[in-house]
């Protein structure tokens, strides 16, 4: 390749590293290309929001001259990664998307950013996603929309809306995301690129900031499964400072994902395929199980019976640990916190009302001025979406409907989870669809919740059941978008998932079709 | 399941949040919608099921009791909103304010 290919994102990573190997291309070259793409289409895509245009220059050159000097490179050496806005990197602001940690700068970094740094990538930028990675289209991000490189009047899904809409647009490579319910694969799939949900303690969440702990999970998006590979061979691992992380090695994900899985067996779940699906996402289904067959794969059907209870499942708990973890925002150690003498001299008006009207009862009500601070400081630095989960989880943990929500939705959790032990008795994996329709547009869903939440009906038991997740570009909407499909194995069984999606990669094209908008520059105006 | 403007209150209060009039409106509707649809559960039978907090369900992890290298003071400091040399500055808590 010369440095002047149009697109030179089309190229998959490790080809990328070959041609910087070879010296074919220079890492500043790449950086320039990230900086160049992501200036023409980032105005209309929003999908960053930060870009560290001179620090990662500088970086590049740095890795140009340790590579010129022969020096021995980290495994993404001179290649510009993009990073979701929820993973601290220390001395870069850290946003979540919040106007609650605008401000907030860590000290240190995540787990993830010090392995990328350490394998000498280039992290170009931080990502956009919904506030506190809570939503599914990146609507509820506090600071700007992203648009979905293939029709901008969409959303690119969510929460790692950013993450997704920087590759489908060829800004970078490759991605990192966060995955609570979905929000890596279905923005994946919304947008045409491949994204990969690890088993549940592969990667180290250290640094992540925490949206519900049972169930965040970090991984890589990418167009393509052999560069998901390589991101996840980087990534995963155990890290002392993740109690829940797996204490297991890493295989080279990167050298095994072009093996081919002997006599794999892939099931599916029949009624995903009927009510309240896009004829789409049916036909799309049925076209990759019948790519699937003829790569040799025995298809069967399978059965998982609490499916449908899963987003009722996943939404109690999920918000019932968001509200706990978000308890730490408090206005006093860091972030955002209210204006305190505004605060005081309110809370004093109050008091002298209520002491003219004699009502005693509310004032001994009242609000201390530390609880008024919390209040106040919450009230003003959470936006719409993140307090409505705050409230339906302290709702669903207070006391008399504990046991009705919280404890019930952690039983059927072991229900769901069983569902999968007895499907992977049967199958290797199992087939399904990411969502159920293609990417709705801007605003469609915002004012109703509870039609958001039914959208991640297909992602959330993977997260609740903790098992890896394969979302990749497997067809296109009769409008032109892309739907994506995922294939779920075992507890640890990301080996096989990624030799199963590169080998459809191998007979299929999807992933390599391109959005419109950077076909056409027309479509810029 | 529906719920009152006064239950919604409540639960601002807990969760050290302050609503307004048309949050709170807004929220009684979306709330309790949401919570109808998860009253979905009822309907599986979960006599005798044990809870599943964790996904991947560890024992413990033990590490030595030694002190580690922790965050400097001023590092530790250098985002907080109020502060002074060395602590943390919060609104008197004792006495008449």
């Amino acid at each position: 390749m010369t440095s002047l290919d149009r697109f030179p994102f089309d190229r998959c990573a490790s080809e990328l590293l070959v041609a910087l190997r070879v010296g074919h291309v220079t890492s500043e070259d790449l950086v320039q290309a990230a900086l160049a793409q992501i200036e023409k289409y980032d105005p209309h895509v929003g999908a960053f929001l930060a870009v560290r245009g001179e620090k990662a220059l500088d970086q590049a050159r740095e890795i140009d001259r340790r590579r010129a000097r022969g020096e021995k490179l980290g495994l993404l050496a001179g290649i510009p990664v993009a990073v979701k806005d929820n993973l601290c990197m220390e001395g870069e602001p850290t946003t979540c998307a919040s106007r609650m940690l605008a401000n907030f700068v860590p000290p240190y970094d995540a787990t993830v950013v010090a392995r990328l740094k350490a394998a000498d990538a280039v992290i170009i930028g931080k990502t956009n996603l919904d506030e506190f990675a809570m939503g599914g289209s990146t609507e509820t991000s506090a600071f700007q929309k992203t648009r979905n490189p293939w029709d901008l009047e969409r959303i690119p899904g969510g929460s790692s809306g950013g993450a997704a809409a920087c590759v489908a647009a060829r800004m970078v490579p490759l991605s990192v995301g966060s995955d609570t319910g979905g929000s890596i694969r279905q923005p994946a799939a919304l947008c045409g690129v491949t994204g990969l949900k690890p088993t549940y303690g592969r990667v180290s969440r250290y640094g992540l900031v925490a949206f519900a702990s049972s169930l965040d999970q970090i991984g890589p998006l990418a167009q393509s499964v052999e560069d998901c590979a390589l991101l996840l061979e980087v990534l995963a691992g155990h890290d002392p400072r993740d109690a829940t992380s797996i204490n297991r090695p890493v295989p080279p994900y990167r050298e095994l994902v072009f093996q081919r899985p002997d006599a794999i067996k892939i099931g599916y779940v029949p009624e995903m395929l009927s009510d309240g699906v896009s004829p789409d996402v049916v036909r799309t289904m049925e076209e990759t199980l019948n790519v699937f067959r003829s790569l040799g794969a025995e298809i069967r059907e399978v059965a998982l019976p609490h499916a449908r209870y899963a987003v009722a499942t996943y939404y109690i708990i999920a918000c019932s640990e968001a509200s706990s973890n978000l308890a730490r925002y408090d206005g006093v150690h860091y972030g955002y916190r209210t204006d305190e003498k505004a605060m005081l001299a309110e809370l004093a008006e109050e008091r002298r009302r209520l002491q003219q009207e004699g009502n005693l009862a509310a004032l001994d009500d009242l609000d201390t001025a530390l609880v008024r601070l919390y209040r106040k400081t919450r009230a003003e630095g959470f936006g719409a979406e993140v307090k409505r989960r705050i409230m339906l989880g302290t709702y669903a943990l207070s006391a008399g409907y504990y046991d009705a929500y919280y404890l019930k939705a952690l039983k059927v959790r072991r229900l769901i989870r069983q569902d999968y032990d007895q499907a992977f008795e049967r199958v290797d994996m199992i087939l399904g669809p990411v969502t159920p329709a293609p990417a709705f547009r801007i605003g469609e869903k915002i004012n109703d919740p509870l039609a958001m939440y039914l959208f991640d009906l297909f992602t959330v038991s993977a997260n609740l059941a903790g098992i890896p997740a394969l979302a990749f570009p497997a067809g296109l909407s009769t409008e032109g978008l892309p739907i994506g499909v995922q294939l779920q194995g075992p507890p640890l069984s990301e080996e096989r998932l990624l030799q199963m999606g590169y080998l459809f990669q191998q007979v299929t094209d999807w992933h390599r079709r391109r959005p419109p908008l950077i076909e056409n520059d027309r479509l810029l105006s | 399941m529906s719920l009152t403007r006064q239950e919604i209150e409540k639960v601002a209060l807990l969760a050290r949040l302050i609503l307004t009039p048309e949050e709170v409106e807004e929220m009684t509707g979306q709330l309790g919608r949401v919570l109808e649809y998860m009253a979905l559960l009822n309907e599986v039978d979960t006599e005798g099921v044990e809870p599943l907090a964790h996904a991947v369900e560890f024992a413990n992890v033990f590490r030595e009791d030694r002190v580690e290298k922790s965050l400097d003071r001023e590092i530790a400091l250098a985002n907080a909103p109020h502060r002074d040399d060395e602590c943390y500055l919060v609104p008197a808590v004792l006495g008449d304010v």
